[in-house]
């Protein structure tokens, strides 16, 4: 459309003026949001605290720096309560997750109110971070592993809930049409047609939520929920910062190593 | 090894014509299998002795959860109206102000990532600040960022946007590397300057993802404002934090709710946009 | 004019993908480069316009020596050489004019080809290949909504439109239909005839280079083993490039395959734009 002759020769133009304005009006109004918001942040700032940061920065990072290694040992046990509060979190989640996927995607719900509920309870559990449930946890349960597993439990509905549904909502229809052709029942019908096309991605979607919970369990403990986070948060409240960094340090190296097992299986399934 | 999985097909086929077909096991290795079973219930009776559960104190609980279940159908918006608008309006303004300025960064940091565009010692770098960015939790950065920049929404600002560019830089260097190579060719061959080969045969394939990613990263960040609030980084947290303290679950039900419908919100406007600019 | 002389490429994996070529390509030529797959056309090619870098030897592209240029003045180089490329390397979410642009990129700033204002000449230059390809009212159709002849045509409009002294053609009918792959074919030798471009066509389609070029070189294993006119192909020939094989059926097949598109192509022969 925007070609037009001028003086004999042809111009090209890659949209035409209105849509330009149109889209330069676009970035404007972006600015001008951007600019009002960081208003709102700026006045609720203390910007003197800003003027001494890089001293405080640096003198942070020196009191980190050597790390204290003395304690390592004792935060093996930490470690193992934080990687089990991830598995065994990962697989409550999941075992509520599954069904609830089924209800949720459009081609497998036995009705559209059932699909509504569990739509709902997805975005729910998606909306809340797993450090929000963990301490509505611990006031309810006390602190501990369990209010830990639970929280993440609850956080990974969600995530597995969802992805799991689309995947379900995007197989291919053809075998389920053979396998209801042939007779079956409905759960007949999910366990050859629908199953073996999503268990791959079930797998991958599984071990991925897996890695993610293994970073949030780390933090858990902040709240009371159990694992390493709460060597962290006395470390901290004891200004000890020498002891946080071997906390950091421990957690990158889980982090590196879980995020390596679920790429292998990941692979692996798919 | 193929030698022994075909004779076990074999004992398979004869099985199966006397009658005795069994489905085919997922893992074909036996001794896998069996080792993998094994370690399973080995994880989880160690589970069970390492996990000490207070069962009186969790029945005592039940009564608060019961409580805050029931909160969500007779939610108090109103007492503390106040403190929620003034955290939520915290909170969104730190999302967009974290977002912008963290995708701003992650982009070349992502371009620098990418291993069929960037040179080899950049390419370790930028893999490097991703790793760091990627491994703490939000959380776990604000407390830092508080530490050093006192407390208020400005650590709140700086801690969303060090996330950001960790969770930006990551997928957009994937989605690169991911880009059809002719084009990168085909332009370079013109004899296009770096930025304009960035700009011609780059951004064209990896824009539509981007911006998906971006309403992607502002939905996260919305969330992650609700917790980093907890150790005064600012945002709607604190309000949250202090309601469930004090056993106030109306109110707590309140910003939950509130949470969840501009969660909602974000994700039916990030559809539209994403079919707009496909 | 074109000089190779002594031009050699041996990957980081250890294999020798060229073997001292000496090769003179002059203005106006068309050369069509044959040789079975892995035989090292592509490399060739692509070590023109440096691509890939060559591990010995020297270009020369009309007189300047270009092996060794970087930055700038590598640039300045690949401008004068047009590509085009066997799956078209459209950028698909660019319009046609803006791909077609594209090839004006060495000659404008960044600012320039950011906003997408190219100088008045380009544009109107630009309008002149696309109507000389045959693709003017399609100016503002994304890449990926072409069809595959379209989008070759689209290829060669950004080559001509660097005002190249030299054309690469790397498999240009590789994915296109017989018929198609004729018109492309044509298009490309009209073209270098009306500007005197020197080109290089890696072809894998013997009987179809035959027809339109000028020169033939056969590469095996890197190494230079024919290099002389079309006609010169004799099934021996061809046995040396390509290994044995019943070469006397090479022509019949084609036509057999060609059979249902008869028409279409008798067509394009005779000059005519269905």
């Amino acid at each position: 459309m925007p070609t037009t002759t001028e003086n004999n020769q042809p111009i090209w133009m890659r949209r035409t003026p209105a849509r330009q304005y149109a889209i330069w009006f676009m970035w404007f109004l972006g600015v001008m949001l951007f600019l009002l918001c960081f208003k709102v942040v700026s006045d609720n700032t203390i910007w003197e605290f800003l003027t001494d940061a890089h001293v405080q920065a640096a003198s942070l990072i020196g009191r980190m720096v050597p790390p204290d290694w003395s304690i390592t040992g004792s935060l093996m046990l930490p470690l193992w309560d934080t990687i089990n509060i991830a598995t065994v979190g990962t697989a409550l989640g999941v075992f509520i997750a599954f069904p609830l996927a089924f209800l949720a995607a459009r081609n497998t719900t036995p009705h559209p109110a059932l699909r509504a509920f569990a739509l709902s309870v997805i975005v729910s559990s998606r909306s809340i971070n797993a450090l929000i449930w963990a301490i509505l946890l611990v006031t309810m349960i006390g602190p501990g592993l369990l209010a830990g597993m639970i929280a993440i439990a609850l956080r990974s509905i969600g995530f597995v809930g969802k992805l799991l549904y689309e995947a379900i909502e995007e197989i291919q229809p053809t075998p389920v049409e053979a396998i209801t052709s042939t007779g079956a029942g409905r759960m007949q019908v999910l366990a050859f047609s629908v199953l073996p096309q999503i268990m791959p991605a079930f797998a991958g979607i599984t071990v991925y939520r897996w890695d993610i919970n293994i970073r949030e369990s780390t933090t858990l403990g902040l709240v009371g929920a159990g694992g390493i986070g709460l060597q962290m948060n006395a470390a901290i409240n004891n200004l000890a910062w020498a002891q946080v960094a071997t906390v950091f340090v421990l957690i990158f190296g889980t982090v590196i190593v879980s995020e390596w097992v679920s790429a292998k299986v990941r692979h692996a399934v798919i | 090894m193929s030698a022994s999985n075909a004779q076990v097909d074999l004992a398979r086929v004869a099985a199966a014509k006397g009658g005795n077909w069994r489905p085919l096991p997922l893992i074909s290795n036996r001794n896998l299998r069996w080792g993998l079973n094994l370690a399973v219930l080995i994880y989880i009776v160690l589970v069970y002795y390492s996990v000490d559960i207070n069962w009186a104190r969790v029945a005592q609980g039940m009564d608060r959860a019961i409580n805050f279940v029931s909160s969500f159908f007779t939610p108090d918006f109103v007492t503390r109206g106040g403190e929620i608008a003034v955290g939520l309006r915290e909170s969104l303004t730190m999302t967009f102000v974290a977002t912008v300025i963290g995708i701003a960064l992650a982009i070349p940091v992502g371009l620098g990532a990418a291993r069929n565009i960037a040179p080899r010692p950049v390419y370790f770098f930028c893999r490097t600040i991703i790793a760091l960015s990627r491994t703490f939790q939000e959380i776990i950065i604000a407390i830092l960022f508080v530490a050093m920049f006192g407390f208020g929404p400005l650590a709140g600002v700086f801690t969303l946007a060090f996330a950001t560019i960790g969770f930006m830089a990551k997928l957009l260097a994937e989605d690169i590397e991911d880009a059809q190579n002719e084009p990168l060719e085909a332009i370079r061959a013109t004899g296009a300057g770096w930025l304009q080969w960035i700009n011609y045969a780059v951004q064209p394939q990896v824009m539509p993802r981007l911006i998906g990613l971006s309403l992607y990263r502002l939905d996260i960040n919305f969330r992650e404002s609700a917790v980093i609030g907890i150790v005064g980084a600012g945002g709607i947290g604190a309000t949250l934090n202090t309601s469930i303290n004090r056993y106030d679950y109306d109110t707590s039900a309140a910003v939950l709710l509130t949470i969840i419908g501009i969660v909602l919100m974000s994700e039916y406007l990030s559809g539209y946009v994403r079919k707009w600019t496909a | 004019m074109l000089e190779l002389k002594g031009l050699a490429k041996r990957y980081a994996t250890g294999d020798l993908a060229l073997d001292n070529v000496d090769l003179i390509v002059p203005a106006g030529q068309v050369l069509a480069l044959i040789g079975p797959s892995g035989a090292g056309k592509s490399t060739l090619i692509r070590c023109v316009n440096r691509l890939v870098e060559p591990t010995s030897g020297t270009i020369k592209l009309d007189g300047d020596d270009i092996t060794k240029v970087r930055g700038n003045r590598l640039r300045q180089a690949r401008r004068q050489i047009g590509m085009i490329f066997q799956n078209y390397a459209l950028v698909e979410r660019l319009s046609v004019m803006e791909n077609v642009l594209s090839g004006r990129l060495a000659y404008v700033g960044f600012w320039r080809s950011y906003f997408r204002k190219f100088p008045q000449s380009d544009i109107a230059q630009a309008f002149k290949i696309l109507e000389r390809v045959g693709l003017e009212t399609m100016i503002d159709k994304r890449g990926d909504a072409l069809s595959g002849g379209q989008k070759q045509r689209v290829g060669i409009a950004r080559a001509l439109m660097q005002n190249p002294k030299l054309l690469l053609v790397d498999e240009p009918t590789a994915s296109l239909d017989p018929k198609t792959s004729r018109q492309i074919m044509r298009l490309i030798c009209e073209l270098c005839a009306e500007q005197n471009l020197a080109t290089i066509i890696n072809i894998h389609d013997v009987a179809l280079a035959q027809q339109f070029v000028h020169r033939v070189v056969g590469l095996r294993a890197g190494a230079i083993v024919y290099d002389g006119p079309p006609e010169g192909l004799t099934p021996e020939i061809l046995t040396t490039i390509y290994g044995e094989e019943d070469w006397t059926t090479t022509h019949k097949d084609n036509d057999e395959e060609d059979k249902p598109d008869n028409k279409g192509v008798e067509a394009a022969l005779l000059g005519g734009h269905p």
